[in-house]
């Protein structure tokens, strides 16, 4: 219990610093612990939910939703998550669900890592939520060149408008939308991390609404999905809930954090460790198929332990600015 | 969309899930007084003042 509180914080402190990266940490290491591939996906989506809930509460105060695109989601969302939870199932039956989870992680996170590094090394900040994009006015938001080639080129009736002066085709945010719950389904993710990123290049919403609306969403597709898992007993209180009391204080140390430290300059470790625990879970998978246990305990200490020193660095970093800040206000008087 | 599980009314699941829906709002709630109450504090023990975090 302690673990899955301690682990918890962690995960809490990265998704409340780079707003995303909570519930594809969770799924991994349980599998890794040998939890049932329903159950470690099932108990993903849980915490998923739970996170979500408490994450939108604090954004419902600063009307980043707009819940005309959030109704269509949820509807294409609610569809994709049914055919991917079949899908675990389907492959659970088949004795395949371990280890096509498992690879499925490997080729997502890998890619994701890949990709944040990459432009954390350019340095325009990708990826994760933009904290000062997310405090800009709508009207100044800049829709990206391939959301303008997609609003201009699919013109299928019905179009809707959506906050921020944006005019899409719905079936667009529908393909979006189950795309990104299939996804959800599948891996037992809240899907933020791709769905945040579809919402802003494939249908050109500006970042903070894409950030509310995501998290609107999240509390839909999560209760959906672990209510679904919850039948089939995936869901596991005893996994859950201290996981939740554990992300719920992480969350908030990290959401302070991203008020004194840039963002942009831990990114870099972040990507690493997505590449770190898309290796992790690979060598998890190669120690189960040998059947050796001294391969899945490294792969299980590399997720964790890169989780551990990444939310580490943003915590101590963040104590050092602010005392470094402190020593500037008050100069030597002794 | 045949042979998909349609989610039917199971009162178990829905306490289950309700449970964590109320863990969420407690644990929301609780920690924002917990903050507001030890914060100053603790920020004060790290950093040696409030320095506006967790604000």
């Amino acid at each position: 219990m302690a673990l899955f509180v301690g682990f918890g914080l962690v995960v809490g402190i990265l998704f409340g610093f780079f707003g995303m990266g909570g519930s594809f940490l969770v799924t991994p290491a349980l599998l890794m612990l040998g939890y049932d591939a329903s159950v470690a996906v099932g108990s993903g989506m849980a915490f998923v939910f739970g996170t979500a809930v408490i994450a939108t509460l604090k954004h419902h105060d600063l009307g980043q939703v707009d819940y005309k695109l959030g109704a269509i989601m949820i509807a294409g969302t609610t569809i994709g998550i049914e055919v991917g939870r079949a899908s675990v199932y389907y492959l659970e039956a088949l004795g395949l669900a371990g280890g096509v989870i498992s690879v499925a992680y490997v080729v997502l996170l890998g890619g994701i890592g890949a990709m944040v590094t990459r432009e954390a090394m350019k340095g325009d900040g990708g990826g994760g939520v933009d904290h000062e994009a997310a405090d800009t006015d709508l009207s100044e938001y800049e829709i990206p060149e391939i959301a303008k080639t997609i609003q201009e080129t699919v013109r299928i009736p019905p179009m809707v408008t959506l906050r921020g002066d944006v005019r899409v085709s719905a079936w667009v945010i529908t393909a979006v939308a189950f795309s990104t719950g299939l996804l959800s389904g599948f891996l037992g993710v809240g899907g933020g991390f791709i769905r945040m990123p579809a919402m802003i290049y494939a249908i050109g919403v500006p970042v903070p609404v894409a950030v509310g609306t995501d998290l609107f969403e999240i509390v839909f597709s999560g209760g959906i999905g672990s209510y679904l898992y919850g039948q089939g007993g995936g869901v596991d209180l005893a996994i859950v809930a201290p996981l939740l009391f554990g992300s719920a204080l992480g969350a908030r140390i990290g959401s302070a954090a991203t008020a004194v430290v840039d963002s942009d300059g831990i990114k870099i470790y972040f990507g690493g460790m997505l590449l770190a625990g898309a290796v992790a879970v690979g060598i998890g998978e190669v120690g189960s198929y040998l059947g050796n246990g001294l391969l899945e305990t490294v792969g299980l200490v590399l997720v964790i332990g890169a989780a551990v020193v990444v939310a580490g660095a943003i915590v101590y970093t963040t104590v050092a600015s602010l005392r470094a800040t402190r020593r500037r206000r008050t100069p030597a008087a002794d | 969309m045949a042979g998909l599980a349609v989610p039917t009314w199971d009162p178990q699941t829905a306490l289950l899930i309700g449970a964590i829906l109320f863990e969420a709002i407690v644990l929301y709630v609780g920690y924002g007084g917990l903050e507001r109450l030890v914060g100053p504090r603790l920020m004060e023990l790290l950093v040696g003042g409030d320095s506006g975090v967790g604000q």
